[in-house]
């Protein structure tokens, strides 16, 4: 692993366009993969990605954020920035993995929900609102992987999971750097600044007990050597998936409230009266 | 004796939210809405409200409580959880400190038991004062204690969301609690009990992704902003003017986001007659 990067570097890692993309992910990880497109309920949105797949030879529903590689693939998925039907779609799709007891495997990279009107009419805090509480939920093993940008409320609503895993070089955070420098200081071009300050990559929430593990990428990035950084990815899947598989439903979804509950917790405290 | 106890409660809510309900300026305060002046004694007696165009000013978290709970009922849960740094990020201590002092708050939630109408319930706030009523840890975590607390002791539960979003200086941990707060709320949802929402001026990002959007009954305060994003960030997106009301209680209730809009003069009424109806029956 290359540790001497600095938290811009990884942020710039993170966001290249080369970088292997959910579509690479699902060709690299899976075999006979079908999308599942809609959410039921008025509308289908391409940022959202998800389906059935196999994984080594079983059933698991995939879910993840869309980016493309290229302006026009970008234009037909909104840049990877869902609308509340994409989260509306994921969730459908999760209680679906439940009903046929196949774990669920998210794959995020997003800069965030999309900040529209639309979005806000139909509700966009309700359908993460939504995706958080039913995601603890759920009596089947849930990983998820930041594989490129984790930002904010938008990423989250995929990452309520048993095990949270990343990309050497992703990173995972509150907002953009440069949105949260230009809320803290109005100043959007303080953004290295904030990279260093926001502790968003791999080793730093590693550290802060976010993540569960961290998936060592090819040297300069999983885009100099993309073959070789799903492989990477495969070994750490298989690996947690396989512990997870002892777990029963309820003891899932009891680690996975105990492992949220205890984020950002103080010194436990006597109950009052 | 416990008379003595409760009126003691009673007048230490009392006190508490006599500093919770200052509205800046002198004689006269000037509604930020209509721009119409009026005198501090009526608005203070009227709730915090514009007697000439019905704008609710922000009120902080014991005053609101002392509208809505039965008096001598309050009791503070959690009161003295302490705010944290958890990243040690520059300057932030400080800013925690003076904000102590401003507000006279620990941080920016607080939460009691008490009743309204004779209904035992639990009922969180947040203080839009004290950072924007901004997700931090602490706040999280008292939330958090609270939902537990009602689930532990079968009681109904009320949050007033006001909230900025997110607590920037505590980073991925802010971030975290809209999922701690929303797990807890799911565990409280299957014990079979009741949960009402209220959103106030503002309620926006991930509070409003979380446990404000999650009642089974929600409820709004008049012209209340509510919404994911906020104003400005859509505005820069879109590139367009927004619509008048965007975002406002009245068009969350258009939109099927909120049961109804109701006035605080309103609040403790209706929050009673919804407690009433959730305890009569309802165990089939």
């Amino acid at each position: 692993m290359s540790t001497s990067l600095t938290a811009a570097e990884r942020v710039a890692i993170a966001r290249n366009p080369q970088r292997p993309n959910i579509s690479d992910y699902i060709d690299g990880l899976f075999t006979d993969f079908f999308e599942c497109r809609g959410d039921r309920l008025c509308g289908e949105d391409a940022a959202i990605l998800g389906g059935v797949a196999l994984f080594h030879g079983q059933s698991v529903t995939v879910i993840g954020t869309r980016k493309g590689k290229t302006l026009e693939e970008n234009l037909k998925c909104n840049f990877g920035m869902p609308n509340p039907e994409g989260y509306r779609k994921a969730l459908r799709l999760m209680r679906q993995a439940e009903k046929f007891r196949r774990p669920v495997i998210t794959l995020i990279d997003t800069s965030g929900a999309y900040p529209g009107l639309e979005a806000e009419a139909r509700g966009q805090g309700e359908a993460i609102a939504r995706n958080l509480m039913e995601m603890s939920r759920l009596t089947v093993p849930v990983i998820a992987i930041i594989t490129g940008e984790g930002n904010s409320g938008g990423a989250l609503a995929l990452g309520v999971a048993n095990r949270v895993l990343m990309m050497e070089n992703s990173i995972y955070a509150i907002l953009s750097p440069e949105g949260f420098a230009s809320i803290l200081w109005k100043d959007a071009s303080r953004s290295a600044e904030a990279c260093d300050m926001m502790k968003l990559t791999a080793p730093d929430l590693m550290r802060l007990g976010v993540i569960d593990d961290i998936i060592p990428e090819p040297e300069g990035g999983a885009h100099t050597a993309p073959v070789q950084a799903i492989r990477q990815v495969d070994r750490c899947l298989q690996r947690h998936l396989a512990a997870l598989a002892k777990e029963n439903g309820p003891a899932l979804a009891a680690a996975r409230y105990q492992k949220f509950r205890k984020m950002g917790a103080a010194a436990p405290q006597k109950e009052e009266l | 004796m416990n008379s003595i106890f409760a009126k003691r409660r009673a007048r230490l809510l009392a006190m508490k939210a006599i500093r919770d309900n200052y509205i800046p300026g002198d004689k006269l305060i000037t509604c930020p809405k209509c721009g119409q002046e009026s005198e501090r004694k009526t608005v203070a007696e009227g709730l915090s409200v514009c007697p000439k165009c019905g704008y609710h000013f922000p009120i902080g978290g014991y005053y609101r409580l002392s509208t809505i709970l039965d008096p001598g009922s309050f009791r503070e849960l959690n009161e003295k959880y302490p705010a944290a740094d958890p990243l040690s990020f520059p300057g932030y201590r400080a800013k925690l400190t003076a904000a102590q002092r401003k507000t006279g708050l620990t941080e920016a939630a607080v939460t009691a038991t008490g009743t309204i109408g004779g209904h035992k319930c639990v009922v969180g706030v947040l203080d839009s004062r004290f950072f924007m009523g901004s997700m931090s840890a602490a706040v999280g975590e008292k939330i958090t204690l609270a939902i537990e607390y009602a689930a532990k002791n079968k009681l109904p539960l009320i949050l007033f969301s006001a909230s900025g979003g997110a607590r920037m200086q505590e980073g991925i941990l802010s971030l975290m609690q809209m999922a701690k707060t929303s797990a807890a709320l799911a565990r409280f949802s299957d014990k079979g009990l009741l949960y009402i929402s209220v959103l106030t001026d503002p309620t926006t990002g991930g509070v409003t992704a979380s446990f404000a959007s999650l009642g089974d009954i929600i409820l709004a305060e008049p012209g209340a902003l509510i919404g994911f994003a906020g104003p400005r960030v859509i505005q820069q997106t879109i590139g367009e003017t927004l619509p008048e009301g965007f975002q406002r209680a009245e068009y969350q209730e258009e939109h099927g986001f909120v049961d109804a809009v109701v006035p605080r003069s309103q609040m403790r009424e209706t929050l009673s007659q919804l407690l009433l109806l959730h305890e009569k029956g309802g165990r089939a």
